[in-house]
């Protein structure tokens, strides 16, 4: 459950993200691949080296995707609605990844805010990413 | 046996020398009980935990931070044999303690966060945050490996 002052602190957060999305989601998707290399497999089409033009696309893509949600939390399941049937339909990617990527944006996060990712926003934060990724999962079944 | 390689021991030895467990401990604590609140359940008798501020400002849960971070110290020291460093500790855990060993992959996770807000992305890097996931997460598993 986000009450309204962390829904509003996650949506400034993201805000924030938006001009550095490339970066923040690159290097997310690189820590991602290094920590839990089972996540490669989902990128053997791609340039997976860090920074390469393809995971700074995909990075941002990943993470404008979460700030545009950010800013509409309550209609997480609309605007995600294109997204869910992308991910169960076609990418088919195991659900459990979702969480591997959660983390090592809360990581990315972390490095780049420093102690402005303080337990209030990290715990804010990681209830957002678990109910979005919930959300994008939901026609896997 | 874990497989290290000089580049993972170098980064953990490397980390660990940068950090402050009497920093990061209490830090690191104080976190895990506010972004997973069910983790109080334990610490009943460690006063006021009903606010974030409460649980930071607390001293009982800033000295268990420090001592659960020190404990860290004997894994540093015997990265070849994690296992059995901490089979007395495992046993305590299950049988005086009590604790659901998924709460040791939950305040890894917490360090984790600590110690990337503290160092910063050049520092850790992806590289250096593989090492010391890797490195916790067989803490970790030391730690759930005596129950039964």
């Amino acid at each position: 459950m986000l009450s309204k002052e962390e829904k509003e602190l996650i949506a400034q957060i993201w805000e924030k993200m938006i001009p550095i999305a490339s970066e923040i989601g690159s290097e997310s998707l690189h820590r991602m691949m290094t920590t839990f290399p089972g996540t490669k497999t989902y990128f053997s089409h791609l340039d997976i080296r860090p920074r390469s033009r393809q995971m700074l696309s995909h990075g941002k893509k990943i993470v404008l995707a979460i700030a545009e949600c950010s800013k509409d939390i309550s209609s997480m399941m609309v605007t995600l609605a294109p997204l869910q049937t992308l991910h169960a339909y076609k990418l088919k990617i195991d659900p459990y990844n979702l969480k591997y990527l959660s983390h090592c944006l809360i990581v990315t996060l972390a490095a780049h805010m420093g102690s402005d990712f303080d337990p209030v926003a990290h715990a804010a934060m990681d209830k957002f990413l678990s109910a979005f990724a919930a959300v994008l999962a939901e026609k896997y079944r | 046996m874990v497989d290290w390689t000089d580049a993972e021991r170098s980064a953990i030895l490397g980390l660990w020398g940068k950090l402050s467990a009497d920093e990061i401990g209490p830090q690191a604590f104080a976190r895990c009980l506010i972004v997973f609140p069910w983790t109080q359940r334990y610490f009943s008798s460690f006063g006021n935990l009903s606010t974030p501020a409460a649980i930071m400002g607390n001293p009982n849960v800033a000295k268990h931070g420090r001592t659960v971070m020190h404990g860290l110290d004997k894994a540093i020291q015997n990265l070849d044999d994690i296992k059995n460093t901490y089979a007395a500790l495992s046993v305590k855990h299950s049988e005086k303690l009590h604790v659901d060993p998924d709460n040791f992959r939950v305040l890894a996770e917490c360090i984790t966060v600590c110690v990337a807000a503290k160092l910063g992305p050049a520092v850790f890097n992806a590289d250096t945050q593989e090492a010391f996931q890797k490195f916790l997460s067989v803490v970790v598993s030391a730690l759930g490996r005596q129950y039964h």
